[in-house]
């Protein structure tokens, strides 16, 4: 029995992860797993997901979201997963708390638009982008939690590989994930 | 005066006039604690010390110990009840760890960890607090700003100065600068002024300090709040 405690016997789990408004970060902390990579891919098949480019989430046992909910397609993203993953976990500050990306919340948001594509020197066109393609814009960033009922939180920005690789070991074997005080951190 | 209270269970000796916190604390127990401070006296605003007397929540800070009373404080419902005002705490003001200084060293965020805190459980408010850049040495952030006047009564009470005010109610409350300005830099103060030092969160920043410490470094990485407090005490 490995660090999962899994064995041949046990149905493989579909995981689904995506990245709201976040910086990747948290993802490069799954790949941070390094050699337990291999490990988790005896336990687990990936469903949605930048490592394997799926574009929509089907049925899953476990969803990981990093980012915050800053805009309509993020809402969508984040209603599909909880539609079909049956445990939910916010990976990250960003989606535990608005994290960076929040910090844009002191700011009307026009202003911020218009500082970004109207006002600065040397644009050649200046104009706010408006494409019916972009997605929408929400006036504040909300942590996950606030949009839809999540199940866990992976506090850090980002939570480190072991901290990760403790969490899903912990929910793989039935346990209830706990995070020792060293792996346990918001920065 | 002196007489034996038990704490957990434990028994705990006393001396007359000596607060639930003060006598646990000498004795060994750590009490979870923003606004209470050794050298000023208790201020009960943050309620993290709220302990159970006879089935009574009271504030270990504030109640004078007595003969023979059971103190229950690190219980899993108490726990649970600290862990709710953190998090009221993190949702009231805008905390965003991983770009503050103060992080790593900032007791709000360690007794966070220490009491397990894996979310801010509620919808946050994200007030609109200006910072307050104007005095050459140091810097306010008022965004993190916790309520519990230990810059107030330092600046007062040791300092001299009275730089720092609590005004309004409620959700409205907030930390002023006693300026006609209302800016730091229209003040006395000073970095090296107590008040400048005292800060539990990170509101009361030097500048052109920085992320000074390497994470692992830092006060609050390798041991948790309660270990670290008793030794300071030692």
């Amino acid at each position: 029995m490995d660090a999962a405690g899994s064995d041949a016997r046990r149905p493989r789990l579909r995981i689904a992860t995506t990245s709201l408004a976040g910086c990747f970060g948290c993802h490069m902390s799954l790949l941070d797993i390094d050699e337990h990579l291999f490990e988790l891919a005896q336990l687990v098949d990936f469903d949605r997901s930048p490592l394997t480019d799926v574009k929509h989430c089907g049925p899953c046992d476990i969803g990981l979201i990093e980012g915050g909910v800053c805009n309509a397609e993020n809402v969508h993203v984040l209603r599909e997963f909880r539609r079909h993953c049956k445990i939910l976990v916010a990976v990250g500050a960003c989606a535990v708390n608005g994290g960076l990306p929040a910090q844009r919340n002191h700011f009307d948001l026009g202003v911020c638009l218009q500082q970004v594509y109207q006002c600065r020197e040397g644009l050649a066109a200046p104009q706010i982008p408006d494409d019916p393609e972009l997605p929408l814009l929400l006036d504040k960033v909300r942590p996950i939690h606030e949009v839809v009922r999540v199940d866990y939180f992976v506090p850090g920005c980002p939570p480190s590989g072991e901290a990760l690789w403790k969490f899903l070991t912990d929910l793989l074997a039935g346990r209830t994930p706990r995070l020792p005080y060293h792996l346990l951190h918001y920065d | 005066m002196s007489g034996t209270f038990l704490f957990d269970g434990q028994p705990v000796p006393f001396t007359d006039g000596q607060t639930i916190l003060q006598a646990a604390r000498a004795a060994g127990h750590y009490i979870a604690h923003l606004c209470w401070h050794p050298d000023f006296p208790p201020h009960g605003s943050c309620k993290l010390c709220i302990v159970k007397v006879a089935g009574r929540h009271v504030s270990s800070c504030a109640m004078p110990a007595k003969e023979g009373m059971e103190v229950e404080s690190n219980t899993p419902e108490i726990n649970g009840e600290r862990r709710a005002l953190l998090q009221m705490l993190f949702v009231e003001g805008n905390h965003f760890c991983p770009s503050c200084e103060k992080s790593g060293n900032c007791q709000l965020q360690a007794l966070a960890y220490d009491l397990e805190m894996l979310t801010p459980r509620f919808n946050h408010f994200f007030p609109d607090r200006p910072v307050d850049a104007s005095h050459p040495e140091v810097l306010l952030d008022f965004n993190r700003c916790i309520f519990c006047e230990l810059c107030v009564r330092a600046s007062r009470d040791v300092d001299g100065k009275n730089v720092f005010a609590l005004t309004g109610r409620g959700i409205h409350k907030h930390l002023v600068v006693n300026a006609e300005s209302g800016r730091l830099a229209d003040t006395d103060f000073s970095a090296a002024d107590l008040a400048a030092n005292i800060c539990p969160v990170g509101v009361i920043l030097k500048k052109r300090v920085g992320f000074a410490q390497p994470i692992g470094a830092r006060k609050y990485d390798a041991q948790p709040i309660h270990v670290v407090a008793m030794q300071e005490d030692k």
